[in-house]
């Protein structure tokens, strides 16, 4: 259907920073209006949901230019999803960082750019033109320096320039590809790239530029030789802005290569096994990198790059069920992975330190929070019945189907790990005593006021049992999860809807 | 890029931009003297005729590298008033700390 619904989620963010422009000095109309945002925004990504569930393909062509010629909005299963996901943590991580960010840092803009951040997400998750995508990109990621960089300490500095100068380089590596891609087909809409690059005979060329995009979308997702600047800056920004890049940011460049690897490119063996293999590396390098970590949040920051190598896997394997996997986990991860990063956040109030060390004692004095981050926590492990488990069972089964043994074993010894650093972090954060005597002036969480208590606490809950719905209504995941690798393993589908407005299901 | 010095860094990181921006010029293939406009008296482009499109993306490229790489220059002089220091290698001390 064609319909300019699409761009609704997209202009809801751009008007409301447009609007906290207005009210730079003024924190508490900037928290009012950001929340008030970030609301209308989440029920116009859960109507383009129901919508694309409904009819289909939702696309909108800017300016009636028919495709390929002009840019088109592309809403499928896939976009879909990536957008209520967003919706979801915007939402949630808005809430929360009205509280626990200092009002210098929002004073200085922090809401403006945050809303430019998830507007240039959703930009990225529905755009059906490649150079598009590479402008939303740049759109997330000067956000993301702002927002990296606000405050200006010693320690962000630090992380920055280091996440700077990868992504500069991403973005580079990914131009490049455009324009060599643009080169030998003459196009740039992604379903027309993909019809066209079946035509081409110099299968070499095009395996290079595959490998480009590749390493450009690599860089941004944390793979295995190129994740280094990921757990040397995650860990500097506050905890809201930590949460909304190790929920999203990484998870944009996973689905730039999902969207790349199954419409334009059909890979080969040799692209295939390059997948594996650096999905394998990274899996057992992430993991081994959380072992002996003391502060949480880089303990989280090495569990992101480790399970990014299950969504690489799932990539490398390219068959339907792994898909299935990729997008379950995907759905899973983008929810637990925030979370968690806020929990460390309430941690810090809490205790004013985020070392394992240091800390102690928590679940004896805030037993229901405690529980609360302890189903987040083993939701990430996959513990039966909580939604880490019902992807994983996918990855199992198809590399086992499809004889990737080193594959498998990976995936078994991620898991392991995972299951050690967190049942450590439960133990040493919750359960231990607490190693020093606490006294009033630490606990800056109890001295707040029941509104802010609520607004740091309400968030987390609620991805807690989104989680939880996940873990317990898996079927209905699967469901989706299927329809969406079903989709991406036909992408006749996507193309006959976008050049020839076949657009039913 | 792979210098210890930031400005060289920087000055790494330029000249990669730039040269993805001609890379794209050249694929769009130069042809002289032969703008995209189709003849009066005909229909269709009967002629080889210089591809407008990279064009276009060069100048959003350049837009989009000009500000990030003014944030780039302004975060440097930042971190080196910061750290005092124009030495990558001496950032890392906090990594070293697990």
């Amino acid at each position: 259907m064609i319909t300019n619904f699409i761009l609704a989620p997209i202009l809801a963010h751009m008007i409301t920073a447009i609007l906290l422009v207005f009210f730079w000095r003024n924190i508490g109309a900037q928290r009012v209006i950001s929340v008030t945002g970030n609301l209308i925004a989440f029920l116009l990504c859960l109507r383009l949901f129901h919508a694309t569930g409904e009819f289909g393909y939702l696309i909108v062509q800017v300016g009636s230019w028919e495709a390929p010629f002009g840019i088109i909005f592309v809403s499928d299963t896939l976009s879909s999803i990536m957008v209520v996901l967003t919706a979801i943590v915007s939402l949630t991580v808005g809430i929360y960082s009205t509280v626990a960010l200092n009002p210098s840092r929002i004073k200085y803009g922090y809401f403006v750019f945050f809303h430019f951040l998830v507007m240039g997400l959703l930009g990225a998750f529905l755009t059906g033109d490649i150079f598009n995508l590479y402008v939303w990109f740049e759109v997330v990621i000067i956000s993301s320096f702002i927002l990296l960089t606000l405050g200006g300490k010693k320690m962000q500095m630090e992380g920055a320039i280091k996440y700077v100068a990868m992504n500069m380089l991403a973005s580079i590596i990914f131009l490049t590809a455009i324009g060599i891609l643009y080169g030998i087909t003459g196009t740039l809409n992604m379903a027309d790239l993909a019809v066209k690059i079946q035509g081409i005979q110099n299968h070499g060329l095009i395996s290079v530029t595959a490998l480009l995009f590749f390493a450009g979308f690599g860089i941004k997702s944390a793979i295995f030789p190129l994740y280094f600047w990921l757990p040397s800056s995650y860990h500097t920004p506050p905890s809201a802005i930590a949460a909304i890049f190790g929920g999203l940011l990484t998870k944009m460049g996973i689905y730039a290569m999902i969207r790349c690897f199954t419409l334009i490119f059909q890979p080969d063996e040799f692209i295939k096994n390059v997948i594996l293999i650096i999905a394998i590396l990274t899996l057992v390098t992430g993991a081994l990198g959380a072992i002996n970590k003391r502060s949480i949040r880089r303990l989280i920051s090495y569990l992101i790059v480790c399970h990014i190598g299950y969504l690489m896997a799932g990539i490398g394997l390219h068959t339907e069920i792994a898909f299935v996997g990729v997008i379950f986990y995907l759905i899973h991860d983008v929810i637990v992975k925030s979370n968690l990063l806020m929990m460390t956040g309430i941690i810090q109030k809490i205790r004013n330190t985020i070392d394992m060390t240091r800390l102690g004692g928590l679940y004896k004095d805030y037993p229901k929070t405690s529980v609360v981050m302890a189903v987040a926590m083993f939701s990430l492990v996959g513990i039966p019945p909580l939604s880490g488990f019902w992807p994983k069972i996918q990855f199992f089964g198809e590399s086992l189907k499809t004889g990737h043994y080193v594959l498998l074993a990976a995936i078994i010894f991620a898991s392991f790990i995972t299951l050690f650093v967190m049942a450590k972090m439960w133990s040493e954060v919750f359960w231990k005593e607490s190693p020093k005597p606490l006294t009033e002036e630490i606990d800056r969480f109890a001295g707040l006021s029941f509104i802010r208590k609520f607004a740091l606490i309400a968030p987390v809950t609620a991805l807690t049992f989104v989680s939880l719905y996940i873990g317990l209504n898996a079927e209905s995941i699967y469901d989706l999860s299927h329809k969406t690798a079903e989709e991406l393993m036909n992408p006749d589908r996507y193309i006959n809807a976008v050049l020839n407005g076949n657009y039913g299901k | 890029m792979l210098r210890r010095s930031m400005v060289k860094l920087l000055l790494g990181l330029l000249l990669l931009g730039n040269g993805a921006n001609i890379v794209i010029f050249l694929t769009g293939g130069l042809t002289k003297g032969k703008p995209p406009i189709i003849d009066q008296a005909e229909k269709n482009f009967t002629d080889a005729y210089a591809d407008p499109v990279p064009q276009a993306l060069i100048l959003t490229a350049i837009v989009i590298s000009f500000a990030l790489n003014s944030f780039a220059v302004i975060l440097l002089k930042k971190v080196y008033e910061t750290t005092g220091s124009d030495d990558l290698d001496s950032l890392n001390i906090q990594d070293l700390d697990i």
